[in-house]
């Protein structure tokens, strides 16, 4: 098992907020790590930070022995590394299988053809078998801005499911859909990120969620990480408790 | 579709008077331009420079006319198409950089800086009266009087064929549709992997080279190039038609430029004092109501979801 | 040293004209992200309707200082009708789409004017400048200059002042203020948004009208003035930063002495000069020199 993400001592600071204060992290590969804690304690700074959409001041962010640190999210992206959105990140302007399929195209190197349709066959059948993994197909000929909230959260993490990476980074997989569903949900996604051996880290308030299907949960405070370690224990800490009051 | 349409068009022609043709002939060049507008509309950019590019092809014939001797139309029209998509490729490696207002703006600058160029260098250029530019041959060959208006618009006319069914390919096309996302969201597109810059780039050298081919093929039809062309009335008539026609589909760049070069020849002939107003009436009505333009009428009534999911309307 | 001596008055001459004219378009962009085409159009009616006013009442035998008080009532009736008109009508079912669409309905707004003056005033020349004559000509540095010019350097001297203070001092201006600073915010703390939309509007259609107005006596009102207008006003603003009023005074002296000094010097270039300023700006600074600044004073 290697040691798919390690970031060292990354520091970011908006003005006076340090949203990161030195975070050292080591991820294996094929691990399911939930991070979570309080509103502004830096957990999406962290994604945006490791997926280069923000440069630390201090640190270094590794991807399997690899130093990335300052690459640019498209780059970061092309080595393996994907990510979904608190607020989903789609094309408005089209279709959910259209949404499918351009991810596709762009993972496959192929976004620059001018003289194929994009509907292909073979790109076709993994993109709707892929949105049945989701439980989307039925909406592929949806517009997007027709969908419902959990719909499209679901989109947005089947669109970087669909990248086939080999990290993927997860920003409240769940906010937005029904309680009822997201367990469903969530058994769901949990089942097809097992099977495909992807590692995942996913930033999740609601604590029933993590406590279930996180193998290993770290909890972020003011930018640093305090607790780290298998959700049962970690969980049950007081000061863990006492910091993540009122999450959720 | 558009065959059937383009075959009525080639069959018509020679029936129809003289003017008509050559109406139909620059309205179907300049559908080129706007064409390539559309294109960059798609990918939510608007350029209030085209002119440049249009300039650039239409001298660019009248150059090679003058200095190299070249008279053959086929060649010229490919002469001003890589007059345009030369400049194009020079000047969108800094353009390309940029998006909304500032993209729009900063075309506009250039543009008129080459009108001031083209102005200045009237040694050149012949300055404000411009650069003649005489018949061109079809084949070695030079048609007669009579029939040089009607050679014209088969010239047109099959350029503009091409074209449009290439550029139906490429709307389709995963760089057609990676257009519109990065127009949706250009972060996602970086997350996903994607070139932003690189698909903006070619596709904005892509418009440059089609206003240079229309520039070529309207000068070719009118016989004399003028800074004009450069200025930025010229681009800004350009993204009036993309916005009437509609820029979502194909035809309606084509649809878009004829009705409007007729409109405008016989509102000018009725009165010249109002045609401004009922252009900028035209425009107004569309921005506010059908911002995704006249073709879109059309559109809706064709328009339905096939199995697979197919949008053909297009983000607006 | 008398041709520098001409450049820098000219050139301050130049810099009034281009600031008069640029700082309502500046501060309707500030306000509202609206680019307005149409602010030549306003320019233009000023003209045209202060000079077609002033030449009915000296035909009616007023004298020629009534002219002035004219020329301000006219700009102000310009301003205050048609400014609220076009916002309320126009503008504002569309503020929520692209700014590029925006700018193209302005752009529309223009042509529609265009030819509504040609209908209204006709396409002959307006030629009134008794009140610039009338001011008769001054020493400076030991050439003689014509007074006029002043008159037009203070009035966009005291306009620059006026919006500036206004913003900063007034409740309307401090309205403004915060709208600029943050829409949403501001209409949830229950600022009544669509007011100080048309309220701004406004105001820039009066200060256009004002510079149209008053610069009627120095040339002949023909259509077309609002087209220099439009391509002068943008590359100042454009240069000096969309929505700043330090910008706007900063692009306008630039652009202001560099069409001066190449009148004098190098006449061909004028319109490439300023355009290629522009260009560079925009290449280096794409936000202007102050861009996106805050109207106010920092």
């Amino acid at each position: 098992m290697g040691v798919v993400l390690e970031t060292v001592e990354l520091t970011k600071y908006f003005g006076v907020v340090k949203a990161a204060d030195g975070i050292s992290v080591r991820v294996e590969e094929g691990e399911l790590v939930g991070i979570i804690g309080p509103n502004g304690s830096g957990k999406t700074t962290f994604l945006n930070l490791i997926t280069g959409y923000v440069r630390p001041a201090r640190g270094s962010i590794w991807y399997r022995g690899k130093d990335i640190t300052g690459l640019s999210p498209r780059v970061v992206t092309r080595m393996g590394i994907a990510r979904s959105f608190q607020i989903p990140q789609l094309y408005g302007g089209l279709t959910v299988l259209e949404n499918m399929l351009v991810a596709l195209a762009i993972r496959a190197g192929r976004s620059g053809e001018f003289w194929r349709p994009l509907q292909e066959d073979a790109r076709l059948e993994e993109a709707m078998q892929t949105l049945s993994e989701f439980g989307l197909e039925g909406a592929a000929a949806q517009g997007v801005s027709s969908l419902a909230e959990g719909e499209r959260k679901l989109l947005d993490v089947a669109l970087s499911f669909a990248l086939k990476p080999r990290l993927l980074l997860l920003d409240e997989p769940t906010s937005g859909v029904s309680v009822k569903d997201k367990f469903e949900v969530m058994d769901r996604l949990v089942r097809v990120l097992k099977s495909s051996g992807v590692t995942t880290v996913f930033v999740e308030h609601d604590l029933d969620v993590v406590m279930r299907y996180a193998e290993r949960v770290l909890v972020f405070q003011e930018g640093r990480v305090i607790a780290d370690g298998p959700p049962g224990i970690v969980l049950s800490d007081a000061e863990v408790k006492s910091a993540i009051v009122g999450t959720g | 579709m558009q065959w059937a349409i383009v075959l009525l068009l080639a069959i018509v022609a020679p029936l129809l008077p003289g003017w008509t043709v050559f109406l139909l002939s620059v309205a179907l060049a300049k559908a080129l331009v706007v064409l390539g507008i559309g294109l960059l509309m798609r990918g939510g950019l608007v350029s209030f420079g085209h002119g440049m590019y249009y300039a650039a092809g239409a001298y660019g014939v009248a150059f090679a006319m003058k200095l190299m001797g070249i008279r053959e139309a086929l060649v010229l029209a490919v002469l001003g198409l890589v007059a345009g998509g030369l400049l194009a490729s020079v000047l969108g490696m800094l353009l390309a950089r940029y998006r909304g207002l500032f993209f729009a703006m900063l075309n506009l600058a250039l543009s008129m800086m080459v009108y001031g160029a083209l102005l200045k260098f009237y040694w050149v250029t012949g300055g404000t009266d411009g650069m003649a530019v005489r018949q061109a041959t079809f084949g070695g060959f030079v048609p007669p009087a009579g029939l040089l208006r009607v050679a014209y618009f088969y010239l047109s006319l099959g350029v503009v064929a091409i074209v449009v069914s290439m550029a139906h390919r490429l709307v389709r096309s995963p760089m057609g549709y990676l257009l519109r996302a990065l127009r949706d969201n250009e972060v996602r597109v970086n997350y996903m992997g994607g070139w932003v810059e690189q698909t903006i780039y070619r596709v904005y050298v892509l418009s440059g080279g089609l206003a240079g081919l229309g520039g070529s093929l309207v000068v070719l039809n009118v016989g004399h190039a003028v800074p004009d062309f450069a200025y930025w009335s010229q681009s800004g008539e350009f993204v009036f038609v993309a916005l009437f026609g509609g820029y979502g589909h194909v035809l309606g760049p084509l649809s878009g430029s004829i009705l409007f070069e007729f409109v405008r020849s016989y509102a000018y002939k009725v009165s010249p004092y109002t045609w401004q107003l009922l252009l900028g009436a035209m425009l107004a009505l569309v921005i506010l109501f059908l911002p995704e333009g006249l073709w879109s009428l059309v559109e809706r009534r064709m328009a339905r979801r096939d199995r697979w999911g197919w949008s053909w309307r297009p983000s607006s | 040293m008398t041709q520098l001596a001409l450049i820098a008055v000219g050139g301050l001459f130049s810099a009034s004209w281009l600031f008069l004219v640029s700082l309502g378009l500046t501060l309707i962009y500030g306000v509202l992200r609206v680019l307005n085409v149409a602010h030549g159009s306003l320019y233009a009616l000023g003209a045209y309707l202060g000079s077609s006013m002033v030449l009915v009442a000296l035909e009616k035998g007023h004298g020629v200082p009534v002219s002035y008080l004219i020329l301000l009532g006219a700009a102000l009736l310009v301003g205050l009708s048609v400014g609220p008109f076009l916002e309320r009508v126009f503008l504002r079912r569309i503020y929520q789409k692209e700014e590029v669409l925006v700018l193209l309905l302005t752009f529309a707004i223009f042509l529609m004017l265009e030819d509504v003056m040609k209908l209204v005033w006709g396409v002959q020349p307006y030629v009134v400048n008794a009140p610039y004559v009338a001011l008769g000509v001054v020493k400076v540095g030991g050439v003689r200059q014509p007074a006029y010019p002043f008159l037009l350097t203070g009035i966009a001297v005291t306009m620059g002042g006026l919006v500036w203070a206004g913003m900063a001092r007034t409740r309307f201006g401090k309205l403004v203020t915060s709208v600029i600073e943050d829409r949403e915010i501001s209409a949830a703390l229950g600022v009544n948004v669509p007011r100080i939309f048309t309220g701004a509007f406004t105001v820039g259609a009066v200060l256009a009208a004002l510079g149209g107005a008053f610069t009627a006596p120095m040339i002949s009102v023909v259509p077309g003035v609002a087209v220099e207008v439009i391509v002068l006003g943008f590359a100042v603003v454009a240069i000096g930063g969309l929505g700043s009023i330090e910008g706007a005074a900063l692009g306008s002296l630039l652009v202001g002495f560099l069409r001066s000094a190449s009148v004098h010097l190098f006449p061909e270039l004028d319109l490439v000069a300023i355009y290629l300023v522009m260009a560079l700006v925009l290449l280096f600074r794409p936000q202007g020199l102050f861009g996106r600044a805050e109207m106010r004073r920092v």
